[in-house]
Order: C-alpha cells, then sequence, then structure tokens
C-alpha cells in the first residue's frame, strides 16, 4: 500500500479537478469544500513521502508494471518529496484565499487548480523525460485557463503573449526531445544518463544542441535573463491566488534545469559532463542583476513581487550552475523560501489593493488601508524574508548560499547577490512607506479582510519565521537531498538494477 | 527519402517561425500549428525512416519500424491539437476584449506616450 502512494500526488488532484466537472455551474460551497479538503490531503500524502524518501532509498513506481528503462517510471527521492510538498503547501494557501471569493469571478476555478497541481506534481514526480513534457503541458494548459480567470482586458492581452510563448517552447521541448531520443534510443531519464556517457564521438554535436535546446525551453519556464519578458505582465495581471501559485511554476524550470543536468548532463556524463554549467552562471548572474533593476523601476506592487520572483530565479540559477552539495543544499533551502515568501507577497499585495479602492496596488500615497496595523505587519514581515534581513528565512537561505562559494566565485556572486537584495530593500521601504505611512487615513468602514484571505496570508508568510526556528531539520534534510542528487550511481542502482530480476514492484 | 523529408519539414518549420512572429493574432496562431506540423514530422522521424516496417513484434517479421516515435508523435499530436482549439478561442477574445487583433496592443503604447 505504502509503495502507490507514489502516484497519489498525481491521482489525487485529478480526481478531484474531475469531480468539479461534474454540474459545473452548481453552488460553490461544496467546491470550496472539495477543493480545501483534497488540497490538506495532498499535504498530508506528501509529508508522508517527505518522511518515506528521508530514509535516503530511491523509490520508484512503475506504472503499468512496465519496468524502467521501457515504462514510464516515477521516482520519488528527496528532492521531488521536497518539490512536492512546498507544491501541496503553497497550494493550500492560495485556495483558502481563494475561497474569500476570488473562486466565484470566473466559472471553474477549483476545477483548473486542482488539475493545475496534477500537472505540478507530475513534472517533479516523473523519471521519464517525455512523461515530463506531458506533465508540463498539463500544467500549462491549466495556467492558461487561470491565467485568464475573472477575464478583463489586460488579462487577456497578457494570456496571448503567454500562450503564443509557451506554444513556441513546447514545441521546442518537442524538438529536443526528439534529438535525444534520436542519439540515446531512450527516454528514461536515468537510462538516458549512462547511454550518454558512452555514446558514439560522432553524435555528440547532435546532442549537445539538444541539450542546450533544452536549457532554452526550461529557460522560458524558469525566466532566466533573455527569456523572462513574459513573466511581469503574466504575473501581475493574473488574479491573486493564481500569481500566488505561479510562484511555483518558475520553479518547476528550475527543478527541470537541476534535475536533467545533473543527472544525464551531470558529472558522469563524459565528455560532457557539466557542459551547460559555465553558460547557466553567466545567465543566472544577468538575471540577478536585471531583476534589481526591475524591482527599482516596478510603479505597481504586483509587478514589484514579479520582479522579486525574477531575482530569485537568478539566484536559484547561480546556486545551481556551481554544480556542488553545498550551493544545492543552499538553493532548496532558499527555493522553499521564496516560494511561499513571494506566494504570500502576491495574496498581501491583493489584500491592501482590495483596501485601499481606488489607488489598487499602484505604489502612490492615496487612501490608506482598512486595518493597517495587521497588513503592515505582514508587509513588514514578508518585505523582510524577501529581502533577506534576519532573523528571517531569506536570510539563511542567502547566507547558506554566499558561504557555499568558492574564492573564484565570490566577488561575482557575492556583489550581485548583495547588490540586487538591496535594490529588494530599497523597493520595498519605498512601497511600504508609500502604501502605509505616506497615506491618508483610511475609511473605518471599507473592506476588511475576510477570514479566509488572513489564513491564507499566515499560511504564507507565516512559513518564514517558522522556517528559521525548524532551520535546523530543514537544513540537514536539504543537505542530504543535495547528496542525494549528485549520488549518480545510486540513482542507476535503485532504478536499472531490478529490470533483470523481473522488478519487484 | 531522407533529404526531402528533411527539406518539408525545415521549410514547414521556416513557414511556422516566420508566421508566428507576425504583429496579428491569426497569422501567429497559423504559425504555431504550422510549427507544431513540423515538430510531429521530426518527431516521427527520429527513430529513423523506415517504410513497410511492422510496428508490432509479430511472428516470421525480422523488418520493424520503431514504434516509440509513432507514439509519441500521437501523444504531441493530441496535445498540439488542443492547444490549437485553445489559441484560436483565445485570439477571437483577444479581438472581442480589445476590438484590434494586434497581438501589442497599439492604443496603450500610444496612451504612454503621451503621459
Amino acid at each position: 500500500m505504502m509503495h502507490h502512494l507514489i502516484i497519489l500526488p498525481i491521482l489525487l488532484p485529478l480526481l478531484s479537478g474531475l469531480l468539479m466537472l461534474v454540474k459545473r455551474d452548481s453552488v460553490v460551497l461544496p467546491r470550496r469544500a472539495i477543493a480545501l479538503v483534497s488540497t490538506a490531503t495532498l499535504l498530508a500524502i506528501s509529508a508522508v513521502l517527505v518522511v518515506q524518501s528521508d530514509s535516503g532509498e530511491i523509490t520508484y513506481y512503475a506504472l503499468g508494471d512496465w519496468q524502467p528503462p521501457f515504462g514510464i517510471i516515477l521516482v520519488l527521492d528527496r528532492l521531488s518529496a521536497l518539490m512536492v510538498c512546498l507544491t501541496s503547501f503553497l497550494a493550500l494557501g492560495s485556495v483558502a484565499y481563494a475561497c474569500a471569493g476570488d473562486d466565484r469571478k470566473g466559472s471553474n476555478f477549483h476545477g483548473l487548480f486542482q488539475l493545475q497541481l496534477m500537472g505540478i506534481n507530475g513534472a517533479f514526480l516523473t523519471g521519464d523525460i517525455f512523461n515530463l513534457f506531458v506533465f508540463f503541458e498539463v500544467l500549462l494548459i491549466a495556467s492558461y485557463s487561470l491565467l485568464m480567470h475573472g477575464g478583463g482586458k489586460d488579462r487577456t492581452q497578457a494570456g496571448f503573449h503567454y500562450v503564443a510563448l509557451n506554444l513556441a517552447g513546447s514545441a521546442m521541448f518537442l524538438i529536443a526531445l526528439g534529438v535525444l531520443y534520436g542519439t540515446t534510443g531512450t527516454l528514461n531519464m536515468v537510462d538516458m544518463s549512462q547511454k550518454v556517457a558512452t555514446l558514439d564521438p560522432s553524435r555528440l554535436g547532435l546532442l549537445k544542441a539538444g541539450a542546450f535546446l533544452l536549457l532554452v525551453v526550461f529557460g522560458l519556464k524558469a525566466a532566466i535573463l533573455p527569456l523572462y519578458f513574459w513573466l511581469p505582465r503574466a504575473y501581475s495581471s493574473a488574479p491573486a491566488p493564481v500569481a500566488a501559485l505561479f510562484a511555483i511554476m518558475t520553479k518547476v524550470g528550475v527543478y527541470a534545469i537541476l534535475r536533467i543536468y545533473t543527472l544525464i548532463f551531470g558529472d558522469s556524463a563524459g565528455e560532457l559532463a557539466n557542459f551547460v554549467q559555465p553558460w547557466l552562471w553567466w545567465f543566472a548572474l544577468a538575471t540577478l542583476a536585471l531583476g534589481g533593476v526591475g524591482v527599482l523601476s516596478a510603479r505597481d506592487l504586483r509587478s514589484q513581487v514579479a520582479y522579486l520572483i525574477i531575482i530569485s530565479v537568478g539566484t536559484l540559477l547561480v546556486g545551481v550552475s556551481m554544480s556542488r552539495e553545498a550551493p544545492f543544499a543552499a538553493l532548496l533551502y532558499y527555493m522553499i523560501h521564496t516560494t511561499l515568501a513571494t506566494g504570500g507577497l502576491f495574496l498581501l499585495a491583493d489584500a491592501i489593493s482590495e483596501q485601499r479602492g481606488k489607488a489598487g496596488a499602484r505604489i502612490v500615497s492615496g487612501r490608506g488601508v482598512t486595518q493597517p496595523a495587521l497588513l503592515g505587519l505582514f508587509y513588514f514581515v514578508g518585505a523582510m524574508t524577501v529581502v533577506g534581513l534576519p532573523p528571517l528565512s531569506g536570510a539563511i537561505g542567502k547566507v547558506l548560499l554566499l558561504d557555499s562559494a568558492l574564492p573564484s566565485e565570490q566577488p561575482w556572486l557575492w556583489s550581485l547577490l548583495l547588490l540586487s537584495s538591496l535594490a529588494g530593500l530599497i523597493a520595498m521601504s519605498r512601497s511600504g512607506s508609500a502604501v502605509f505611512w505616506k497615506a491618508t487615513r483610511g475609511d473605518e468602514e471599507g473592506p476588511r479582510l475576510k477570514v479566509a484571505m488572513l489564513a491564507g496570508l499566515i499560511l504564507l508568510i507565516g512559513a518564514s519565521p517558522v522556517m528559521s526556528i525548524l532551520a535546523g531539520p530543514i537544513t540537514r534534510f536539504t543537505d542530504a537531498s543535495a547528496t542525494q542528487l549528485l549520488d549518480h550511481s545510486a540513482y542507476v542502482e535503485a532504478i536499472l538494477s531490478h529490470n533483470v530480476a523481473g522488478g519487484d514492484s | 527519402m531522407e533529404a526531402l523529408y528533411a527539406t518539408v519539414t525545415g521549410f514547414l518549420a521556416a513557414s511556422g517561425l516566420y508566421l508566428a512572429l507576425r504583429g496579428r493574432t491569426f497569422p501567429v496562431v497559423v504559425g504555431l500549428t504550422l510549427l507544431s506540423y513540423a515538430v510531429n514530422l521530426f518527431l516521427f522521424s527520429t527513430g529513423g525512416l523506415t517504410t513497410n516496417g511492422a510496428a508490432v513484434i509479430q511472428e516470421g517479421v525480422s523488418y520493424y519500424a520503431d514504434p516509440l516515435p509513432q507514439a509519441l508523435v500521437l501523444t504531441a499530436i493530441v496535445i498540439g491539437f488542443a492547444m490549437t482549439a485553445f489559441s484560436v478561442i483565445l485570439a477571437m477574445r483577444v479581438r472581442g476584449d480589445l476590438g484590434s487583433d494586434q497581438v501589442n496592443d497599439q492604443r496603450e503604447e500610444s496612451k504612454e506616450d503621451k503621459s
């Protein structure tokens, strides 16, 4: 029974998503109940998966009992368990916030939300590279509709750009997969990593082109420098709970880069070992720098948070490109922190704009919010953690990453990471003082935070202090994940050694 | 056969890319569709081109085509079909909501120029 647990993070959202397709225009209450129960169950399941993966064993689930390398498999290791758990936690916060009324603004919000969760979880769990494409498409098509949820001119325009870019991205993804399959003859990631190491030298060039193309595709999803221009507009026009969930979408791209370029093209890849990392290093640093400029230029709270996401993507990918145990451990901790913090800030920006009336989320002095003390506290904690001031989780993540740099990497990483944090600090203090201090007295009678919104905000922004308190156990887990990720032979042993005996699943 | 196949695929991809870079929504949708056709053809050929090869193992047959790309291309076609349908509807929505079929909203840019 425990063995089948691996597939539940995909099946559960699928089932609840399908359930909500029945009687689409029915009353909203049962749908909220289904969504909340399903997401909470998902969180419980993923917590069990994290505990299960913490034994250090890499387990796989062979769909239809077709053994690897031929069948599609789902792989559970520390990293994938961690990502699934992070997704369900973020989703719980967003669903709770959406229950305050955002889910009524368009049709079938909760159903699409669950299907998107299915796609994200699938992308984290799969061990087959074509299956990764399929789950990317599942999460994308759900995100297309969610982005447009509630309608409006701005959303339609941003939505079309987002869809067109991602369709082109999917086409490139398929070309890259075709090249990889044509040269290695397999789609299983672990099997491919073995084939890559022993490939005929005359085909290396083709394989390398395919691998670079794949980097472009993942870079588009993760929003690294030349490919991020869609992000600020799409994220800042999306409805708040959707934007909060989108905070994990860029991390799907980062995760895919981390997985593919350490497992398949990592240390074990012979001639192609770690060949993208030098490229990634410079692009990630440039992303970091431009995110800092962007966050200063933002005129709206939402696009400010969108640029904070770009800074975080730059930070994460710098960690990926260092390709060692210590940076990996640091970036995994930072990934948990930044996903929850930026997700929480999107929710907060929406709560602020609702209470400010006409001034909305624009960074101008105007009418104050109805509950300045409460929202101000949330803003203070959220801003502190996202720019990385101690004692909150952002500081821990950034210090771990700075500490893991080699002397040769320090000048670039330290200066750019610290400067972009400074830019974030300036921008967040400026917008905070404009919104909370320069405001005229707020209307006492104005809209107040609903319980559901409060719950979502507490879950996501409150996670940061909790992460500082629990930093010990979390860093122990991320350290172990980084070690496991770089231990290539463990994956080969766990996944490919069974197929001779016929497997035991 | 390989040369002809490669030329056709390349030409389709080039036409698709050209159209996808146009400024109006309809050519963009058609361009993305052509691009996905080219990708499907490319994917189909990744196992090598064979004619009259059996895809499923049978007794007495020794000449096989690689069945995996066929399965992949089937998946890709289905997904591509759904995406095309979605983007057509979205393009119509853009036309309805914004009153223009420009990919980039012209009015907004002129408004920003004035301010």
